[in-house]
């Protein structure tokens, strides 16, 4: 019988390891999640490289993440944010490396990791300063920038509810970035504040099916941040 | 001459998006916009995380952080409005299903080019966001912004001098005392406020304009 289930937080990140390089869901708090990200931190991995939206604010999840010293590369498209202090001083000490990507390439990389492609030709970003020394190519009179997939070793992502196949259906825009992290990474990890029976969810409706879940753990806090 | 406030820009941006369109608009002065949309018309707007559909902030007692805006606030979700992932959600930007975007910037030069997301300062710690896949994906990109600086430099240029968010992307730029529309061709001065000339627009710009 196949059971991605975990039984805590802990369990769920412990084939971590230093140098991994992690996909973090999420768009401000909307689909961040914030248990995993602090069992990384109580799991103790570092010299990671964090592939996310944003690069944290205030005191919690990517931001505490940073401030423990164990992130050597952010890959996002906008890091910098009102409390988002804990990854300037580091990037200004010159203690974290920044790839800066405009948020769609950002989107479109991960994508093409997960759908097995070896590179994308996007006109986002064609003639600035984010294309420097890239490769690019005119087809049918427009330009293009030829961009590389984005994979990861870990995918940890917020879902509203799974089974224990790992199929998922996720809570309004916390869906973000979830469904394609979970295809682009090697392991990826899911937090859901409700685990239900085989069946229970509609194979209509499901958005991420579960050969891109490998493991699901409940979260026990409140869904809903106040 | 009295020169539009910011809502009137905002107001007057609204008059041009028409029945049926889909919208994005980009974060600070844009979202105003939102607010002189008339009710009459179906107009969809789109937010680049997840969200077609989009309505007004709800009341306190309403606010759900698992549905806000681009900008991080809370909104709501009108009757017939979807969610869906980033990938599809810039796949709409970029694959040119946006009818419009409206943007504020640092410049707008004469040929369309847009600089609005770094001033180049060598400290600022940069952060681009969905800007340039707006600027290049929407049918048609508008700038909303004052035609001059706090130190009276005009945002209209003939090359932008800040780094570029996008190439001959803008169609129009709407500004507190004209709208001019942008391109291959130059820049055209659609409308001026009152008490405005020609004269004076091309005195405080110095780009060289076309009339209507």
């Amino acid at each position: 019988m196949i059971d991605k289930i975990v039984q805590s937080m802990r369990e769920a990140v412990s084939d971590l390891r230093d140098g991994a390089a992690i996909m973090i869901s999420g768009f401000g708090d909307a689909g961040m999640p914030g248990e995993l990200v602090d069992a990384v931190i109580d799991h103790g991995a570092g010299d990671l490289t964090v592939i996310s939206n944003n690069a944290g604010a205030g005191e919690t999840g990517i931001a505490a993440l940073i401030k423990a010293g164990r992130v050597r590369k952010v890959i996002c498209s906008f890091p910098r944010q009102a409390a988002s202090h804990h990854f300037d001083a580091r990037y200004r000490a010159g203690e974290i490396e920044l790839e800066l990507v405009p948020q769609g390439n950002l989107a479109a990389r991960i994508e093409a990791a997960g759908a097995g492609l070896g590179a994308i030709y996007t006109p986002t970003g064609y003639g600035t300063l984010l294309a420097e020394g890239k490769e690019t190519r005119e087809i049918n009179g427009r330009h293009y920038v030829l961009e590389y997939p984005i994979h990861a070793d870990f995918a940890l992502i917020k879902a509203r509810a799974g089974d224990r196949w790992g199929n998922l259906v996720y809570r309004k825009v916390a869906r973000n970035f979830g469904p394609i992290m979970a295809m682009a990474a090697k392991c990826t990890i899911a937090q859901v504040s409700e685990i239900v029976p085989l069946g229970d969810l509609d194979p209509e409706t499901i958005v991420t099916p579960g050969i891109f879940v490998q493991k699901i753990v409940r979260c026990t806090v409140p869904a809903q941040a106040a | 001459m009295q020169p539009l406030n910011r809502t009137e820009i905002a107001a007057r941006v609204a008059r041009d998006i028409p029945e049926g369109a889909y919208v994005n608009l980009g974060i600070g002065l844009p979202t105003k916009v939102a607010d002189y949309l008339p009710h009459e018309r179906d107009i969809f707007l789109q937010s680049e995380n997840g969200l077609l559909g989009m309505g007004p902030a709800p009341a306190e007692e309403d606010v759900d952080w698992d549905l806000i805006n681009a900008g991080k606030q809370p909104v709501t979700l009108l009757a017939g409005g979807a969610y869906f992932h980033h990938g599809d959600s810039f796949a709409m930007m970029r694959g040119g299903h946006i009818d419009i975007c409206v943007l504020g910037a640092f410049q707008v030069s004469v040929k369309g080019d847009l600089a609005n997301w770094h001033t180049g300062a060598p400290d600022a710690i940069p952060a681009v966001g969905g800007a340039m896949d707006l600027a290049i994906g929407a049918k048609q990109v508008f700038v909303m912004m004052d035609l001059l600086t706090k130190s009276g430099e005009s945002k209209l240029v003939e090359r932008c001098s800040y780094p570029l968010t996008g190439i001959g992307c803008v169609s129009r730029v709407y500004t507190d005392v004209a709208i001019f529309d942008v391109g291959p061709d130059g820049a055209r001065v659609v409308e001026m406020v009152e008490g405005m000339t020609f004269a004076r627009l091309q005195e405080l710009t110095g780009v060289d304009l076309h009339a209507s």
